[in-house]
């Protein structure tokens, strides 16, 4: 686009799945307003149906919840949900988005949430047919739970939904459909249900769009041998997962649906609707998610639970996945190469029987109690609609075209994508995939930055110091909520009898927004310094009143809330006396603590907006001309005298791309980049600071120069391991990929061969190196492929573990077999061994496990595939920047999941194959994301620190350092100070907790020997004086009688 | 009333509950006690939970807090293993827990009364279950042998 043309600083995010949450937060948060549009009622797309991932076993919803929440309460972020892209015109910088909006039949600004609708909807109560007998209101499947259990047809999908809001479906609303019903519109004491809502159309101007639709899973209907989902005992692995899940249908216990019997004997199928004749691709996420759910089967049944996966290839190829395996393994599940042809159902016990011809040939049966099915990833069902209202081109499975050096764009500028929607991917690289797309789209908009978003301003604060603590109590009824099981007026009674409140009251939704008002309204008229909310949970909630009491003009810490509907009433449904008591005790408690709060402010640290990266590598380089493009000076430092890293050794990638041309256009950008300061041969000498203010100083052959920077992105990349066997190094016809490569373009004395013998997994997946290197399965097709194309009468054996060809890349698997390249299963115990004979020549031996014989090939060039190692500065370099490595001597990353390119130490970010080992097109992805990232920083003038964060008494701390030891973020630092006691002067260290970097989390004040450390908001004073109000008032008589004469 | 007495006869009516305080972090069990609710999982109104960022936070003095204060049993709660929003807190919980316990045991209190727990924020009905229990556990033993006597 032309660059004078003016850009709009905002963008639509189409899917609120995990890829669309990850983009529109590193976009709002860099100054461009987002609206996410989702198609359901609720955003959090898969992964808020799962119960844990893979390979830690963290649990799904505790690591996105924080995030939905992060979304729903982000000023810059606008959610539409139940919506749709209609069209779309304009260009790139200039789109008109036309959005059609169903109707909710719920008023999302009336609504609490508070599910009350949910209760009373006789839809909800419907029983499934019986003795062949219709019944007139039929069951809906639960969405959430797959169809194991049944809802509603008002409801909230999954309690942490966002937004939290009832939803009516049409399609089943007795009341919508000409019935009498109109249940929920009773029961809603906030009059939010609307059942003549209407469809809207609006349109949306912005600069750019991404596409994060997700995926579809292979529907087993269209699997006949498989019983076409028929089977009550053969479930999809979407609903296993659900089973396992503690909110699901079974509360978390591994039950068959067709007897509810906790199965003894479980079998998993790979690849089903994936690796087959139509879908010529790898899923990429199964072989995983099938060991995740064994390993969760059998942590709950333990080893009564038989597990057998039966797989072609298991493909751990990501980050931890070969070591998450391997505990498989050792935990007793049982992996089975073989094909199933179909499954049998016996009818009298619904078990179920498959056959199958083991490795050695041998025909086996086998019976199961329950049999899961791993079913592929498809493009969505919405692909084809998306591409033609969006005018983006698919590839033939559906997916959306990228390109090899160009990951997250579409073929229409503007628009870029994410997800599986452009290959099946898991959800690290998901968000990586986002964050890069997001990186895009900040490039694109960076000129609007900052145009469309709103700044919140608040009254100024009111000065507390000195006064006493006058302190309001507002408890909620929660509609009948709270208030049909507890005393509510008995507890604004007793509450107004504790010391320092001066006013309570109840309401029947404190958080409508006329509660609000009237919270504010108090405030003024009391002159309340405290506010105590009774009501539902503060992990929702209490961001909504901290921005109340600022809006009346008090510090937003001088709130603290009280739990009396999750933790009370709704524990404690039927002992409405135990719920009122405990309720009456919550609000004491939360009193007490309200009294010695104190204002908190967060502090505004000024940063620097330059960015270092760290490697001249494709990572480093694509960084440091994403972070450029967005408008900041970047400084790239090489240690090198030469820009290229890894990739200089690359001439042709699997699909034919030249990543020459791609790398020297690169190159030649950085160098011209007006924001970018290249320095190569440039060693870092030290990196000291933390986010905002970073100083580095690089050594330039004894020309030392100082940079200062608000953020790293470390990409340092890895090298190419060189193995100790096979002759290497001693036999010059034995090489590794990156050689043969070489060679095969390079080499004019290559000479032509009559056979060539590949080894996989050389020195890696072993105990030394137990990590899968993700590449060399890739490389080595590629590279069987180019002796191929050059020499056709070449023989080419690929001897494997596991071909690890995932996503579509298992294309070019099936091509090179195709072309006549043998692949040859070797196992880990039994290695092939290379022999040389006296004339030179070389011999493979291996055992074939299908043969069962051991096999002789005679070859000219032997091609060790050797894994991508981390480099040995990896070490140096950690500790320099403070960051930890994994046990494999790679950058370990803040979150696996959700924060693959971030520290958890902020301001520092990662690409590339200091990650992991990947390909270009990941690691420009990665370089993508990790820019984005750093841009979520750079955009800003200031940091905004925490305010609830720790503090050091300087009087008290013994600078011993124990909170330097503790703190996982960096934020302590022991710095030299002069003390002076009467007349003697001493130097000492001592503690001192840099705001930018606490996170406020506690550990360090929990830990501090002197008791030198006070974790605001959450300090022992506090902790005491709560632990001390519990039960004292029922304990204390003239409370209780009071309330006993109220009562009479 | 004697503490032991007091024992029997709250056996005998079992209207007498124990008071439990049971520390929660804010990202995982408070999370899990959250969803017991949401999940209308019942359990005995005999806990209070003290919430506090991460479990790192929890000072083994406010454990000994909560017992001079009276509580009958302190439930030490946080996040599975691995699991930590501050990458590594309960790690450390973990740590200052093996001391705790050694410590409370050696001042004649029953390892009942101190428990440690993960729950993460899905696993409501374990939160209720673990309420439940250790309800039932105290239940038995009876008040705190550090209860001042004559206060219920």
């Amino acid at each position: 686009m032309d660059n004078n043309t003016k850009t709009i600083g905002a963008a639509v995010v189409v899917g609120g799945g995990i890829a669309g949450m990850q983009a529109s937060l590193d976009l709002a948060s860099s100054g461009i307003k987002v609206y996410l549009v989702e198609t359901k009622p609720s955003i959090g797309g898969v992964m808020a149906q799962l119960d844990k991932t893979f390979p830690t076993n963290d649990c799904a919803m505790c690591t996105m919840a924080p995030r939905l929440v992060e979304i729903s309460s982000h000023k810059n972020i606008e959610l539409i949900s139940l919506a749709e892209v209609e069209s779309v015109k304009g260009e790139a910088g200039n789109f008109t988005v036309t959005v059609k909006k169903r109707p909710r039949y719920v008023d999302e600004k009336k609504c609490t949430g508070c599910g009350s609708c949910l209760a009373v909807c006789p839809v909800g109560k419907a029983k499934a047919a019986q003795d062949g007998k219709e019944r007139k209101i039929k069951p809906i499947p639960d969405e959430y739970n797959e169809g194991l259990s049944t809802r509603p047809a008002v409801s909230i999908p999954f309690p942490q939904a966002i937004p939290n809001k009832a939803f009516i479906d049409n399609r089943y609303c007795l009341y919508i459909n000409g019935g009498k019903c109109g249940n929920c519109k009773k029961a809603c004491k906030a009059d939010a249900i609307e059942f003549d809502q209407k469809e809207q159309i609006f349109e949306l101007n912005v600069g750019a769009i991404m596409v994060t639709p997700g995926y579809e899973l292979f529907d087993i209907g269209s699997k006949p041998e498989y019983g076409s989902g028929k089977f009550e005992n053969v479930l999809t692995a979407l609903r296993f997962e659900r089973i396992l899940s503690a909110s699901g249908p079974y509360q978390g216990k591994v039950l068959r649906p067709s007897d509810k019997k906790i199965p003894k004997k479980l079998a998993f199928i790979q690849c089903v609707g994936s690796r087959d004749h139509e879908r010529d691709y790898c899923s990429a996420v199964c072989c995983m998610y099938a060991t995740k759910e064994a390993l969760i089967a059998k942590e709950h049944l333990g080893d009564q639970l038989e597990i057998d996966i039966l797989y072609m290839d298991i493909r751990a190829y990501g980050k931890g996945f070969e070591e998450y395996y391997q505990r498989a393994q050792k935990l007793g599940v049982n992996y089975i190469r073989c094909r199933v042809p179909d499954i049998e159902e016996k009818p009298d016990t619904k078990n179920l029987v498959i056959h199958y011809l083991s490795e050695n040939d041998k025909k086996v049966t086998r019976e199961y109690d329950m049999i899961i099915l791993s079913t592929g990833l498809l493009a969505p069902k919405s692909a084809k609609q998306i591409s033609s209202t969006l005018g983006i081109t698919l590839n033939e499975y559906n997916f959306c075209n990228t390109g090899p050096f160009t990951p997250v764009n579409s073929s229409r500028e503007g628009i870029f994508v994410a997800g599986p929607f452009t290959e099946p991917k898991d959800v690290p690289e998901t968000v990586i995939q986002a964050s890069g797309a997001a990186s895009k789209a900040l490039s694109l908009l960076c000129g609007s930055r900052g145009t469309l978003i709103k700044e919140k301003e608040y009254p100024s604060e009111k000065d507390i110091t000195g006064q006493e603590a006058r302190i309001g109590v507002f408890i909620c009824h929660c509609g009948k909520n709270i208030g049909g099981v507890a005393n509510v007026p008995e507890v604004v009674k007793y509450a107004s009898t504790l010391p320092s409140v001066v006013h309570a009251e109840d309401n029947l939704y404190m958080c409508s927004s006329d509660a609000i008002d009237k919270i504010k309204q108090k405030i003024e008229e009391h002159h309340l310094n405290r506010v105590v909310v009774a009501s539902c949970t503060p992990r929702t909630h209490e961001p909504l009143f901290k921005n109340t009491i600022r809006e009346a003009g008090l510090n937003e810490y001088l709130f603290e809330m009280a739990n009396i509907r999750e933790h009370c009433t709704w524990a404690h449904m039927h002992e409405p006396e135990a719920a009122t008591k405990k309720a009456k005790g919550l609000v004491q408690m939360a009193v007490a603590k309200s009294k010695l709060l104190e204002p908190l402010y967060r502090q505004f640290v000024p940063i620097n907006q330059d960015c270092l990266v760290i490697g001249g590598g494709i990572a480093g380089m694509t960084a440091a001309k994403e972070v450029a493009d967005k408008g900041f000076l970047v400084h790239l430092v090489e240690k090198e005298a030469q820009l290229g890293g890894n990739a200089r050794k690359l001439h042709y990638l699997i699909d034919g791309a030249n990543p020459q041309d791609y790398l020297n256009d690169l190159i030649k950008t950085v160098n011209n980049h007006e924001n970018i300061r290249v320095h190569t041969a440039s060693p870092i000498e030290s990196l000291n600071g933390s986010i905002g203010k970073f100083k580095t100083v690089i050594n330039n052959a004894g020309n030392k120069q100082e940079i200062e920077h608000g953020a790293v992105i470390l990409a340092t990349g890895g090298i190419e391991h060189k193995p100790s066997e096979y002759m290497y190094g001693k036999n010059k016809r034995v090489m590794t990929q990156l050689e043969l490569e070489d060679k095969l373009v390079n080499d004019p004395k290559f000479k032509a061969p009559e056979c060539v013998v590949m080894i996989q997994c050389v020195e890696s997946r072993n105990d030394d190196r137990p990590y899968c290197s993700r590449i060399c399965c890739a490389s080595a097709v590629k590279n069987a492929l180019k002796i191929k194309e050059k020499y056709p009468d070449a023989g080419v054996y690929v001897l494997y573990r596991d071909m690890r060809t995932f996503g579509f890349l298992e294309g070019y698997y099936t091509k090179a077999r195709q072309k006549g390249i043998v692949f040859s299963i070797y196992d880990k115990d039994r290695k092939p061994e290379l022999i040389e004979s006296k004339n030179g020549n070389l011999t493979v031996r291996y055992f074939d496990s299908t043969m069962q014989e051991n096999i002789e090939i005679d070859s000219d060039y032997v091609v060790l595939s050797t894994p991508v190692i981390p480099r040995p500065e990896n070490k140096e370099l950690a500790s320099l920047l403070k960051v930890p490595l994994d046990q494999n001597k790679f950058f370990l990353e803040a979150h696996i999941k959700l924060r693959p390119v971030d520290f958890a130490t902020d301001g520092i970010f990662l690409c590339g194959l200091a990650h992991y080992p990947k390909s270009i097109k990941d690691s420009i992805a990665q370089a993508g994301a990790a820019a984005a990232r750093a841009s979520t920083i750079l955009s800003k003038k200031f940091i905004e620190t925490e305010g609830a964060i720790s503090v050091v008494d300087e009087a008290k701390c013994i600078g011993c350092g124990t909170c330097v030891n503790v703190c996982p973020y960096n934020a302590p630092a022991l710095e030299e100070v002069t003390v002076t006691v009467e007349e003697v002067t001493y130097k000492t260290k001592k503690s001192r907790i840099n705001p930018a970097a606490c996170k406020g989390c506690g550990s360090c004040a929990a830990a501090c020997p002197a008791g030198a450390i006070t974790a605001q908001h959450f300090s022992s004073r506090e902790i005491r004086e709560v632990i001390d109000a519990f039960d004292k008032g029922v304990r204390g008589v003239s409370i209780e009688k009071s309330i006993v004469e109220v009562m009479v | 009333m004697s503490a032991e007495a007091l024992a029997t006869s709250a056996t005998q009516t079992n209207a007498w509950e124990p008071k439990i305080i049971a520390f929660c972090c804010n990202w995982c069990s408070y999370g899990g006690a959250d969803s017991a609710g949401m999940g209308r999982f019942q359990q005995p109104a005999s806990a209070r939970i003290i919430r506090v960022m991460c479990s790192g936070r929890i000072d083994p003095l406010h454990v000994f807090n909560a017992f001079l204060e009276g509580a009958d049993a302190v439930l030490v709660t946080g996040c599975h293993i691995g699991d930590c929003h501050y990458v590594n807190g309960n790690d450390k919980t973990k740590i200052k827990y093996k001391y705790l316990e050694n410590v409370v045991h050696e001042l004649g209190i029953e390892k009942e009364r101190l428990q440690l727990n993960w729950i993460s924020a899905s696993e409501g009905e374990k939160f209720a279950n673990f309420i439940r229990d250790v309800t039932a556990q105290i239940k038995k033993l009876g008040p705190s042998p550090l209860k001042p006597e004559g206060v219920a």
